[in-house]
């Protein structure tokens, strides 16, 4: 059959151009995307990964909104330069509950995946509102309008929903709930209650007090709790690195 | 009444593809413009003048959005209409469909841009559609397919030419990537808020298998059919060798789907999956190299064409930028390279050497050669196709050669040390150093913007001459009748 086969063949029958095109393009996905959801060594197994609050959760929204990964990447590659200025490579596991990723592809910022605890709350405000006003040669936009809108926190619950059907462990009722308690403790797994998305939302402004406003909780005080919790999660002093080198 | 009996004595379906060359020099206009405008915001931050709607972020999908499926996509709808009409030597199968493929697809690009300024973004770039212009693009997409595979079933060719080739895998390889990369949950069906179905490492594997290959196949495998179509008609010679196409075609089709790992180097992605992407990365040197040497070569025996034809001059420099940006390309993929260019302004470079020098080139060719044959007229003004030709020139060049020289400082300067072991740099010193070479390429852009408008100004004049010749023609017939 294949002895007299010739690219004619191909050329004047439209079906078999497009089955073997379709066979063409297909290869390359299949082999390089598939395995991932089954190869083990693809996402390292470390402890204090957990998903984000429902304040931090509508930060992120604003990252994405505001379109921030255009200018900052939030993945550290495992060179002595960017360990020293930005910290630990980043793990696989660290954006596991990143719906989407934002590593991101450009730096005209600084990479910002270990950007939390490094300056204070007033700080973000204040570098948000007006960014010259704390590092004078920036080139960032001013994001004033973050301060002054309140955050729309009425569809907070149906946005973890969303997650959860993604795969998120938020719970929505007391099995999973239990089950939380188990994977991420008692304190965390309150906090993936869907349910109480709202109180846990309003408690966590209120007490973090980000935008240094107790009155209402706005855009900034969301934003700000997301970016102090970037790359904090995992704690670095108790894993050797020898574990971790066998992911890579 | 008249003008519709004027299309059925028509031999090709003519009209879908006019207002196809119409919206692709509007959106030229548009997205380049906003391109300018985004440079100049990052040379001059006031110009984000304290407003969400137009500040960087927001408005950079805006641009990409514009250019790349505005002025790209309008203007591989349109050539490929033109292309598969006459090689097949019929008429476009399915013209409700095809109509509905241009009504969709401008509507697709109006929604993304307003859905972008007013803040929903799927935060996955070249993809920030969210789920309802995501749906609104299969539904375009399965049209234009039924169109364009219709139309080939009816040819009266026995032979699929070359160009065909390419748009149909295109066409294929963009439903793929669409549809895989779009999966979402959205937060509820009144919200144009969604959530990417994967996340984390297999989200970014996801994304850059769409993100290269939008470049591979939207913005490559497309182009060439261009390529294989318009060079040999307008040089007047046969394609310079049949067997280059043959294996230039599968080879690329082959291969590009397995590179976009190489935007993922030292990552958290695995390292196999990365190193398998820059090993076909290095091996696409060798079709696209072929390619391009196949649609230079067609020109011998007719060099001298591009002494006097600017039209031929931007075909011949969009190849030349073609083989410029596929070998730049799998060099930046080796990983040694991709350390010191990855983040930087090298990689936005390397995208404009692509996009400006080749896709938009080849485009400019392409249509200066399709334009008078749609409206049976002659080009306006050759002179400004001349103008337009070099300030694309050199607005391409000073767009580069500045991101080059900015790129290649960032990474020098973030991986630098001083005696002590220190890093030698804050990060904000190479913003502040980068200063000079983003007014530079904000310039380029803008020369590259000017030529563009001449090229507007010069199409509309061409088509009012033609509309007004067809109407002196049309008159007497009237009058008699």
């Amino acid at each position: 059959m294949f002895k007299n086969f010739k690219h004619e063949n191909v050329e004047t029958n439209a079906g078999i151009l497009l089955v073997f095109t379709m066979l063409a393009i297909s290869a390359g996905g299949l082999v390089e995307i598939a395995p991932l959801f089954f190869i083990k060594d693809t996402m390292e197994n470390v402890a204090g990964v957990r998903p984000y609050t429902p304040l931090e959760s509508r930060g992120r929204d604003i990252y994405i909104r505001e379109g921030c990964y255009t200018c900052h990447s939030q993945m550290i590659r495992p060179f002595r330069d960017e360990q020293l200025r930005y910290g630990h490579y980043s793990l696989a596991a660290e954006s596991k509950y990143d719906h989407p990723f934002q590593w991101g592809s450009k730096r005209t910022g600084p990479d910002l995946a270990r950007v939390g605890g490094k300056y204070s709350n007033e700080w973000h405000v204040q570098h948000l509102i007006q960014p010259k006003s704390v590092v004078p040669e920036s080139v960032m936009p001013n994001y004033p309008w973050l301060q002054t809108t309140k955050l729309d926190i009425s569809d907070v619950g149906d946005r973890l929903r969303a997650l959860r059907i993604t795969g998120v462990p938020y719970s929505t009722n007391a099995e999973e709930y239990q089950h939380n308690v188990k994977q991420f403790g008692e304190t965390v797994a309150k906090t993936l209650h869907i349910p109480d998305a709202q109180k846990n939302l309003v408690a966590q402004a209120q007490e973090g007090n980000y935008d240094g406003d107790r009155s209402s909780v706005s855009e900034m005080d969301a934003l700000v709790a997301y970016l102090q919790v970037l790359g904090t999660m995992v704690d670095f002093s108790k894993i050797k690195p020898e574990e971790l080198v066998k992911y890579r | 009444m008249s003008a519709s009996s004027a299309a059925e004595t028509e031999q090709y379906n003519y009209d879908i593809i006019k207002k196809f060359t119409v919206m692709a020099i509007v959106w030229a206009v548009v997205g380049m413009f906003v391109g300018v405008y985004i440079a100049s915001e990052l040379a001059w931050p006031f110009l984000n003048f304290d407003s969400p709607y137009i500040s960087f972020g927001r408005f950079r999908p805006v641009h990409t959005g514009a250019v790349i499926f505005g002025f790209g996509g309008s203007a591989l709808f349109a050539t490929s209409y033109y292309v598969v009409q006459r090689t097949c030597q019929v008429r476009l199968y399915a013209p409700g469909l095809a109509t509905f493929t241009f009504w969709g697809w401008q509507a697709v690009i109006v929604l993304a841009a307003l859905s972008y300024v007013t803040g929903f973004s799927q935060g996955r770039e070249y993809a920030e559609m969210e789920w309802p212009i995501d749906l609104l693009i299969l539904f375009v997409w399965v049209a234009y397919m039924a169109v364009y595979i219709g139309t080939l079933m009816l040819r009266k060719q026995p032979h699929i030419y070359v160009a065909n080739w390419f748009y149909l895998s295109f066409i294929l390889a963009t439903a793929l990537l669409h549809t895989f990369n779009n999966i979402a949950v959205p937060v509820d069906l009144f919200t144009l808020k969604s959530y990417s179905l994967f996340s984390g490492a297999q989200d970014a594997m996801t994304q850059w298998w769409y993100g290269h290959n939008a470049v591979g196949f939207f913005l490559t495998a497309a182009f060439l059919g261009m390529m294989y179509y318009f060079v040999p008609k307008h040089a007047g010679r046969p394609v310079y060798s049949y067997r280059l196409s043959i294996v230039h075609f599968w080879a690329l089709s082959f291969m590009y789907m397995w590179v976009g790992t190489h935007h993922l180097h030292w990552t958290a992605l695995p390292d196999w999956a990365s190193t398998l992407g820059a090993t076909f990365s290095i091996m696409l040197l060798l079709p696209s190299w072929g390619g391009m040497i196949n649609g230079i070569m067609t020109l011998s025996g007719a060099w001298d064409k591009l002494r006097t034809d600017p039209i031929m001059r931007f075909m011949i420099v969009a190849l030349s930028f073609y083989g410029m940006s596929t070998f730049e390309g799998p060099l930046m993929s080796l990983k040694d390279v991709n350390a010191l260019s990855h983040y930087t302004d090298w990689t936005v470079g390397h995208v404009h050497s692509g996009a400006l020098g080749w896709v938009a080139m080849i485009s400019f060719g392409s249509l200066y050669h399709m334009i008078p044959r749609l409206w049976n007229t002659q080009m306006y003004s050759v002179k400004l196709i001349n103008m337009h030709f070099w300030l694309a020139t050199i607005g391409v060049l000073l767009y580069i050669t500045a991101m080059w020289i900015s790129g290649i400082s960032q990474g020098l300067m973030w991986r630098a040390f001083d005696d002590f072991g220190n890093l030698q740099y804050s990060f904000v010193e190479s913003v502040a150093a980068m200063h000079p070479f983003y007014a530079m390429r904000a310039i380029g852009g803008m020369f590259y913007l000017v030529g563009m408008c001449l090229m507007a100004y010069n199409v509309y004049m061409t088509i009012r001459q033609g509309v007004r010749a067809a109407q002196t023609a049309a008159a007497p017939a009237a009058a008699a009748a």
